[in-house]
Order: structure tokens, then C-alpha cells, then sequence
């Protein structure tokens, strides 16, 4: 049995190595986020000006979104993420579950270059879980392809369930959230009273049935890289998605797309930290100075996410390489065509409507 | 079944007809894994052929893709991090699968079914069952997002084909080999490395091969386990297929398909040498 | 020796000891060294792989939530008889405990929990447990009636009342489109919130639709390979094996190719003109697409044990039916087919078990149409994060696999199985 045994003593310590590299580098801090253009505009607005500064390393890990990985590390007691990068909603839930520390906003993160104590600084209504530090404002919107109907262009969100006039498959979400709020506006539901209608169960039949309308004209996405390519193919003419996407689609890559800002649905994306962490004093350094006027001006140069402080709206300026103006690409600059996501209503009808989606689809 | 002489119109008929049949569905096999070899050649971003590719334009052909694959840290860290997950869970599968199939195989096995039964489940468990059952039990012990723990899960989902290997080569293994060795005075160890050994070889090896092919091309449970610095091969595939369809996944298809060709070459030669050494078949 | 035969006595061994004794001991050390050997795997897979999918099974039924963090109102609630609105003692209860929980942020858990069997629960409890923070003296009763209507309702203290017990059927009821009414009674889900039952049988469905097809396909060229000369069916036997040895993100990524609309299939339909430029034909992210990618990646596994069977069959069989006189199609259909049923039987059962639990595929090319069971415990393991019913529906998944399973050891035996 000898060799079996030099060969299981072999396999045993390899096991051990390949253990030990995995957690080594103990004194780095690993920050999560979306990944893609968004991730890099964070590693040049915040990672690497803070690693010249201070010699902490960032690892950046790109995740999908969702708590799923989150509540497993807090459950098994061994949380290896030291900051993430959450929707709202997403925050408020971990918060509520205690996978997330609460942040006394004034003492812990940095005030506006004239004073301003942060808690006044972030825009109104986005400070709304106390485990969480917004960071940018983006939003679902609609983008169409320019060239899809000769001339005719859509004008609001509602000519997206117009097949008569704009023939053509839509590329919507796979998710019954935003889907339905657009279903009650185009059926003519004012903005400010979508969540009450859709708070009764006329109001959800009636969306449902409104989004039945063109069911079989959609194309439904998962990721978020996926609807630019589907109208750059060519395979759908309408689209949704988030706003940074078709920035880049639209002014990088040049595609023959246009934004339809109404009706837009405003989400709020920033930070939290994990509760159980393994190095919350340095990642709370961290924060403050990411979470800075400056910094989050900066990120705005390289993707068009509406940074959530004020003192920062003002210095948001060029593009860092195309150098367009980058205010008019702020969803916040378009504020008053949309409305902001209802996080709350979605927290307790969330896993109704997404079984009713998910049979929906099935029919 | 060559088509004899004395066939009437009918069966040259239906003769011709179920060749075609055949070729067609043999078309259907192979078709889709070969077309993506010339594919990944394109030098346009496109998943078909473009009109430059079919009047063999050497322009129209490129390497680009397979310098974004070697150029790319994420698809070269991939490659790295498979092999490693693969060749370990591979020694032990093989080592853990061997000792069991030689324990079934004594004719003395007590609950031999019931064993067997158990040792095989992990095949037939679908994965994406057993991909949650080792999420939720591995992340409570700390195991989630580490190697060991992709490791340990792919040997449990490799060592079922060991086990069904190796019992298949000491089906034909004739015990009073080993009674003769140890007539002879030769030690137990000695009797395995010098007379089993060289005979079930062929079964360990292919085992071992099928073994490391199911880590090698696993990606439910590391969608589950793996965090971003376990990131496989397929893993990275899935996340390409899903997110950005870019022609590099078909460079690196490419590759794999070389790969699994070696692999199915060196089954072959296995079989052969095993049965040669049987004496089964003739050559 | 002689006397000792005559006389009955025990047969001795060499050292004297009784022979019976002797073998039972000789027996019993083979049987001791063969589990000896078999052990480490044993042990190793009960860890690494029964362990963990039985602990999946237990978080099914697991019910902690409530009993653990509302401790006090379990304990109020005991009493409660379920007719009228509950007294000031479990408010007072209730209090404490939403109290404790926004201490420990905890409280959130119960909200989720509860969320899942009436919509709304999670912020009737957060946000109750919010104000709790701020309540200073009772009587409680009418301040909490005061914080948030729902709190009037019966209903909501059935379902915390239901939910105080450390083990639940609920995820198992909405995994078979069940649920509890409001009086508690247990009755189907409405028809727009039917989902899982629906997906259960077009999982079903579809897996026999690919055992058919592949029934079907495989069996012309198991005869072929079965009856050709070695040295071709060894080359043809490539056709099948490579494929077999094939990634199978490979297969996939590969089928995308072929069918996508701008894909290599929709390109030859184009050029030929069997389909117009403008009206591509829609051949993924479908049903269509998950039929024959699936069909394509498990055809192996009914070809292999196909041909298996039918190169043990003698051709002679059939020679002495035809020379009998027996028609051609009769011949096969009557000496032929009977034979190979052992085949098709392993065949199918394996192929309907591995496309039971398929994921990947249907995942990457099923869109809507042509997702499977498996999609939605994925989905309910990492976007819903509702891991009981994740638990439940992989547990009666589990169950359809492992009396297939029997059936396969039943007709086929696991010591049979033959790979590659």
C-alpha cells in the first residue's frame, strides 16, 4: 500500500495548499459589485486612489446580485466579503435579517467640502435603510432602435405596447417588477398612484392582462449585457435596461439606438457592510472615503449613473476618454418623466407576484 | 448486413433508404461539434459563417479569438483553477473508487447491492439536487468558496465511475491469480502491485479518465460553490453564454473538443490493451 | 479421522480447531477486510454527498423561525383559541419579543418567513417591531391595533400562530400548488398561481418526448453499428463516443450556434430560400431549442446500452425467420424487436432520469417555453432565497428520481451499468 499512501499523503497536503492560497492574503479588503463597465468605473473613481493612498489592496469580485451568497456566509458564521454592492431593496432586506451593520451616517461617513453633515448631503429619499450608504441614482428604461420604423419615432413609454404603430419584439426583464408598473401607465394609470392600483387585485389582473397584450411579441432577458445585443442583432427593437448599458451602447459603441426617458423607473444602488465582516474598521475607512463628494463626481466620468450626493451633482462633468458632456445622460436629469421604484410594495408582494409571473408565463 | 445479390427492388430500396436514415442521424451527432471548429476561426464577431469563410478567403480567417482567450486573465486563471480541481479530485476519486470497487468485488461483500446502490447515487442525484445539498451543508462548515470544497464535491460526483469501472475489469478477473501469488509467498501488497495492478489498470485509468472529465466539464455545483476565485472553465462558458456571446467561448469549445478527442483516444487504446490482455478479443 | 467421521463428530482443520469454526472465521475476516475496503468511500460519500442532501431535505419541514425568535408569543399564543382577535397578554408578549428582535436585527427573518405564506407579513413585522422600539407602556393591545390595520386581522395571528411549530408543511404545500386558507384549511392555489404543479408535468412531458426521440433515433443506428463489420462500426462508434466525451457547455454553446436566428441552420434555410431573410425561424430559447439540444447531448446514452443488447443477439434468428418464409417486417418486428426490449428499457429510464434533473441546458437555451423544474429550485436557491421551498421541491424531485432509479436496478441491476 505504499504507494497509495505516498499518494494520499500527496493529494492530502496539495488539498491543504490549495486551502491556504484561497484565504492567504488576509489583509486585503474584498469589495463586491456588479461587475462589467460598472465595476472598472469603480476601480478608477475609488479602488485605485485609494490603494495609492493608503497601500490597502482591493480585491474587486463580481457577483449577480441577490443575498443568496450573503445570507449563506452570515449563516455559516465565515463571511469572507468585507463590502457590497446592493440595490435598495436589497439592503433593506439584509438589514431587517441582520447580515448588515447599521452606519451612523454623520459620524461614519464624510461631510460636503462646505460643511454639509452627510446626512443632509445625499439626495432627499435615498437614505432609507440605516445599513445603507447610497452611491449612484440609475434607472430601467426603455431604448428603441432609431432606424426600426422609417421616420416614426415613439415618443412615450406607452407606444412600446402600441404593436400597431411600432411593430417589432420588445426585450423585456424576466421579472415581474417594473414590468407591471409600465403595464398600468401605458393602460393609463398616472405615475403617482401605479403602487395603489397595483395594491389591489383589480389593479394586478388589470396589469397582467395589459402586459398579456404583447407577451408574444417579447424577448425576456436575464442579464443586463443581454438587451443592448439583442437590438444591436437586430432581434428586438425595443428594449429595457439599465441606463448605464445604453449609455455605452449609445455614445461608445455608437449603436443606432435612442433613449425613451419616459416613464423611467429610479432605483438607488449603493453600499453595505456586512455585519459579521472580517475587517470592518478598515473597510469602514474605506466607505468614507469612497463615498465622498469627490469621488462619487468622479465616477460619473466614466459611466451615467447620477452620483447620490448633491454637492457632488454640480462637479460632474466630461466624460474621461469621449469626452461629451455627461450631464445630459444623468437619469436624475429626467427625473420628473419617471418615478421612483416602490422597494416597499415589492418587499411584501415579491414572492406573491413573482409565482404569479413565473405561472403567468407558463399560460 | 451488406446488401446481398439476389435483393429485389424493394429491399435495394429500403437498403439505400436506411443507410441515408443512418447518415443522418450520425450527421446529426457530429455536425453541431465540428461546425464550431472552422467557426471560431472567423475573424468577424459573428457565430455564422460569413460569405468570406465560405470562398475560403484567407482574410476571412483569423486567430483573434484564440488570442483573446490566452490575452484574457479571467479565461487563463479558468483554465488554471479547472486543472487544478480536476487532476485533485481526480487522485482521490481514483484512489477512494479503487479500494471500493476491489472491497464489492470479494465474493465475501456483505449488503453488496445496498453498497453499491449507495456508492453510485451520486450519478444518478441530479446535480443540480446535489449542487444544493452541498451549498447549504458545505457554506455552514466554511467550505463554500474554497478549493477543498469544490474538490471534495466533484471526487464525490467522479468516484461513482471508478467504482463501476474497476468492478467492471475484476468482473473478468480471475481470483485464483491472487491465491497463486500468495502460494507463492508473495505478500498482499506485493500480490496487488504485481498481479492486480497491471490487470485492472485499464479499468483504473478509465475510470480515472471519465472521473476527471466529470470535474473537468462539472459547472452546477460550481455555479453554487465556487466563488469568483474558483472560477472554472464552464463556469466561465456558463457566465460567457448567458451574458456576452462572444465568438472566444468557440476558441475555447475548440480547444475542449481536442481535448475530449485525446481522451477518447487514449480509452481506445486502453480497451484494446485490456482485452488483448484478457485474451477476449483479438487485437 | 476415520472414528472421528463414524462417530459424527467435527470435521478438525489443520490447527485443530473445528472446521466450521474455522471457515465461519476465515469468512468473517474476508467480510471484515472487504468492508474494510469499502469503507473509506462509504464514509467519504456519506460526508460530502448523503449528508448534505439530507440536511437539504430537513430544511424542507424546518420551521425555526418564529418559535426561536418570538418565543414569548409562542408561548402566548398556546392558549389562543383562533375565534377572536388574542388578548392583552400575547400583545404584551408580542411586544417583548419585536422589542428583542429589532435589538438583535433579527426580526426580519420572521418577517421573510411569514411573508412567504401571506404577502405582506414582512412589513407588518419590521415595521411593527420598528415602533415597538419607541413603545414605552401598555396596555399594548390597542396601540398595536393602532400601528398597522393588519394586525386586526384573524388571519395574521393564524399564520403566526400556524408557523410557531418547529416543522412546517408549508413549503411542500406551494410546492404542489397548495396552500393554507385563511381559516387554516388546505386547499389548491388559485389558477393564476398554479405553477409548480404545471412545471412538474411539463418536466415530465418534455423528459418523455426525449426518451422517445431518442428511442427513435438511436435504435436505426444501434442496428447499424450492431450488424456492420467491427472494423467500421468501430469508425461510426466515434459518431456517438465523441460527442459522449464532449463538454457539455461545449454541446450547448455549439447548438447555440447552429440555431440562433442568425445562425448557421437559419443561414442554410435562407440560402436555399426555404425561409424568407426578414422571417428567420425562431429555433431557441423555446421548446424546440431544449428538444434538440437535450436529444442531441443524451442520445449517447441510449445508443450505448442499445447497441450493447443487440450485438449479443445472434443474426441467425433472423435468417432462420426470413428463410422460414416470415415477411421482412414481421421477421423484425415479431424476432427482432422482443430482444432488444432489455435495451430499450435501460436506455430509456436512463435517458428520462438524467433529463429529469437537467439544468444547465434548458437554462442556456430553454427560454420561457423550455425551462424545467430544475430552473426554478435554482432559481428559488440564489433569487428568492426561499431555500425551504428550494428544499421541498428538490426532495419530490429526489423522490421521482430514486423510484426510477429502483426500477432501473430492477430491470438493468447497477452492476450492470457498462460506461463508454
Amino acid at each position: 500500500m505504499n504507494k497509495i499512501a505516498k499518494i494520499s499523503t500527496f493529494a492530502v497536503a496539495g488539498l491543504a495548499i490549495a486551502g491556504l492560497t484561497s484565504t492567504a492574503q488576509a489583509v486585503d479588503l474584498n469589495v463586491v459589485s456588479w461587475g462589467g463597465a460598472y465595476t472598472a468605473s469603480q476601480m478608477n473613481a475609488y479602488h485605485k486612489p485609494y490603494s495609492e493612498k493608503t497601500g490597502v489592496k482591493i480585491n474587486s469580485i463580481d457577483y449577480s446580485g441577490g443575498l443568496a451568497e450573503m445570507r449563506a456566509q452570515t449563516e455559516a458564521g465565515n463571511v469572507t466579503w468585507d463590502l457590497i454592492d446592493v440595490v435598495l431593496s436589497d439592503a433593506i432586506t439584509g438589514c431587517d435579517e441582520g447580515m448588515f451593520r447599521p452606519i451612523d451616517i454623520d459620524k461614519e461617513m464624510a461631510a460636503a467640502p462646505d460643511g454639509t453633515p452627510a446626512s443632509k448631503d445625499f439626495l432627499e429619499g435615498t437614505l432609507l435603510s440605516e445599513c445603507f450608504i447610497p452611491q449612484i441614482i440609475y434607472s430601467t428604461a426603455f431604448a428603441y432602435r432609431s432606424d426600426a420604423w422609417g421616420g416614426k419615432k415613439p415618443t412615450k413609454m406607452a407606444d412600446v405596447f402600441d404593436l400597431k404603430n411600432f411593430p417589432g419584439k420588445r426585450a423585456l426583464q424576466k421579472k415581474p417588477i417594473n414590468n407591471l408598473e409600465w403595464a398600468l401607465i401605458a393602460d393609463g394609470v398616472p405615475l403617482n398612484e401605479v403602487y395603489d392600483v397595483l395594491d389591489t387585485d383589480e389593479g394586478k389582473d388589470r396589469a397582467f392582462a395589459k402586459l398579456a397584450t404583447i407577451k408574444k411579441d417579447v424577448i425576456w432577458w436575464t442579464e443586463g449585457a443581454v438587451p443592448p445585443q439583442l437590438l444591436a442583432d437586430g432581434e428586438a427593437v425595443f428594449g429595457t435596461g439599465y441606463n448605464g448599458r445604453w449609455f455605452s451602447a449609445i455614445a461608445e459603441e455608437k449603436q443606432p439606438f435612442a433613449m425613451l426617458w419616459d416613464g423611467q423607473v429610479l432605483d438607488i444602488d449603493g453600499w453595505a457592510v456586512p455585519a459579521d465582516g472580517k475587517h470592518v474598521d478598515e473597510v469602514m475607512k474605506y466607505l468614507r472615503f469612497a463615498t465622498d463628494t469627490q469621488r462619487l463626481a468622479d465616477q460619473a466620468k466614466y459611466i451615467s449613473y447620477g452620483p447620490a450626493r448633491k454637492s457632488s451633482g454640480p462637479m460632474v462633468s466630461k466624460h474621461a476618454t469621449l469626452g461629451i458632456d455627461m450631464a445630459p445622460h444623468m437619469p436624475t436629469a429626467y427625473a420628473d418623466q419617471g418615478f421612483l421604484t416602490g422597494f416597499s410594495w415589492w418587499a411584501d408582494n415579491g414572492d406573491e407576484m413573482n409565482e404569479r409571473f413565473a405561472a403567468w408565463l407558463l399560460q | 448486413m451488406a446488401l446481398p445479390a439476389y435483393a429485389g427492388p424493394i429491399e435495394t430500396t429500403w437498403y439505400y433508404t436506411f443507410r441515408f436514415l443512418c447518415a443522418c442521424i450520425f450527421l446529426f451527432l457530429i455536425t453541431p461539434i465540428l461546425v464550431i471548429i472552422p467557426l471560431s476561426f472567423n475573424v468577424e464577431p459573428y457565430f455564422t459563417f460569413t460569405s468570406g469563410m465560405l470562398a475560403f478567403d484567407p482574410d476571412a480567417y483569423s486567430l483573434r479569438w484564440y488570442e483573446d482567450f490566452i490575452s484574457n486573465t479571467q479565461w487563463t486563471h479558468s483554465v488554471k483553477n479547472s486543472f487544478i480541481i480536476a487532476i485533485f479530485s481526480t487522485i482521490l476519486a481514483t484512489t477512494l473508487g479503487t479500494l471500493a470497487a476491489l472491497g464489492l468485488s470479494k465474493p465475501h461483500m456483505p449488503y453488496r447491492g445496498l453498497m453499491m446502490g449507495i456508492l453510485i447515487s451520486p450519478m444518478i442525484v441530479p446535480l443540480i439536487i446535489s449542487a444544493a445539498g452541498m451549498y447549504f451543508f458545505y457554506s455552514n462548515i466554511g467550505l463554500d468558496q474554497t478549493f477543498l470544497g469544490i474538490i471534495l464535491a466533484h471526487t464525490a460526483l467522479g468516484t461513482p465511475f471508478v467504482v463501476i469501472t474497476v468492478t467492471a475489469t475484476l468482473v473478468g478477473f480471475d481470483q485464483s491469480l491472487t491465491r497463486a501469488s500468495a502460494n507463492l509467498g508473495a505478500n498482499p501488497t506485493t500480490t496487488f502491485f504485481k498481479v492486480m495492478m497491471p490487470l485492472i489498470l485499464p479499468g483504473v485509468i478509465s475510470g480515472a479518465l471519465f472521473a476527471f472529465i466529470t470535474s473537468f466539464d462539472e459547472v452546477v455545483v460550481v455555479l453554487f460553490l465556487a466563488g469568483f476565485e474558483q472560477r472554472t472553465i464552464p463556469r466561465q462558458m456558463w457566465s460567457g453564454i448567458r451574458e456576452q456571446i462572444s465568438p472566444t467561448i468557440l476558441a475555447v469549445a475548440t480547444i475542449l473538443v481536442i481535448i475530449s478527442i485525446a481522451l477518447l483516444a487514449t480509452l481506445e487504446v486502453l480497451r484494446r490493451r485490456s482485452e488483448r490482455l484478457r485474451g477476449m478479443s483479438p487485437g | 479421522m476415520a472414528d472421528d467421521l463414524t462417530q459424527g463428530g467435527p470435521v478438525l482443520a489443520a490447527d485443530g480447531t473445528p472446521l466450521k469454526a474455522s471457515l465461519n472465521k476465515a469468512m468473517r475476516k474476508n467480510r471484515i477486510r472487504a468492508l474494510l475496503l469499502v469503507a473509506p468511500l462509504f464514509i467519504f460519500i456519506l460526508f460530502s454527498f448523503l449528508v448534505p442532501i439530507i440536511d437539504m431535505t430537513f430544511r424542507s419541514v424546518d420551521n425555526w423561525q418564529v418559535g426561536t425568535l418570538m418565543p414569548e408569543t409562542t408561548k402566548a399564543l398556546a392558549k389562543w383559541d383562533g375565534k377572536d382577535l388574542p388578548d392583552e397578554p400575547v400583545f404584551v408578549a408580542l411586544i417583548a419579543d419585536l422589542q428583542a428582535g429589532a435589538e438583535s436585527r433579527e426580526i426580519g427573518k420572521v418577517g421573510t418567513r411569514l411573508n412567504y405564506e401571506k404577502s405582506g407579513m414582512r412589513s407588518l413585522i419590521t415595521g411593527s417591531a420598528r415602533k415597538a422600539a419607541k413603545l414605552k407602556e401598555g396596555p399594548y393591545k390597542p396601540l398595536v391595533l393602532k400601528m398597522n390595520k393588519r394586525w386586526k386581522e384573524l388571519e395574521t395571528w393564524t399564520v403566526i400562530k400556524r408557523n410557531t411549530s418547529p416543522y412546517t408543511a408549508g413549503y411542500y404545500l406551494n410546492a404542489v400548488d397548495m396552500k393554507y386558507a385563511k381559516n387554516g384549511d388546505i386547499v389548491r392555489q388559485p389558477e393564476n398561481r398554479r405553477i409548480y404543479g404545471k412545471l412538474f408535468m411539463r418536466t415530465f412531458a418534455i423528459s418523455l418526448a426525449i426518451t422517445i426521440v431518442c428511442v427513435i433515433l438511436a435504435y436505426p443506428i444501434s442496428y447499424l453499428l450492431a450488424t456492420l463489420p467491427l472494423r467500421y462500426s468501430n469508425l461510426l462508434m466515434i459518431f456517438v463516443l465523441l460527442p459522449f466525451w464532449t463538454s457539455l457547455l461545449v454541446r450547448t454553446t455549439a447548438w447555440i450556434a447552429m440555431l440562433q436566428s442568425q445562425g448557421v441552420l437559419n443561414d442554410l434555410f435562407v440560402f436555399f430560400g426555404l425561409v424568407d431573410d426578414a422571417n428567420r425561424l425562431q429555433l431557441i430559447h423555446n421548446l424546440t431549442g431544449t428538444i434538440i439540444a437535450m436529444t442531441h447531448i443524451l442520445l449517447p446514452f441510449m445508443v450505448l446500452p442499445l447497441y450493447s443488447v443487440m450485438k449479443t443477439i445472434p443474426p441467425s434468428y433472423m435468417r432462420a425467420a426470413l428463410s422460414m418464409g416470415a415477411n421482412p417486417v414481421v421477421a423484425f418486428v415479431r424476432v427482432y424487436m422482443p430482444q432488444t426490449l432489455s435495451g430499450i428499457g435501460a436506455g430509456s429510464i436512463l435517458v428520462f432520469i438524467l433529463s429529469i434533473g437537467y439544468y444547465i441546458t434548458p437554462a442556456l437555451v430553454g427560454g420561457t417555453g423550455g425551462t424545467l423544474i430544475s430552473n426554478q429550485i435554482a432559481y428559488h436557491m440564489q433569487s428568492s432565497l426561499n431555500w425551504g421551498l428550494a428544499g421541498a421541491l428538490g426532495a419530490l424531485l429526489l423522490a421521482s428520481v430514486l423510484a426510477l432509479y429502483m426500477l432501473y436496478n430492477k430491470i438493468v441491476g447497477i452492476d450492470n451499468m457498462r460506461l463508454g
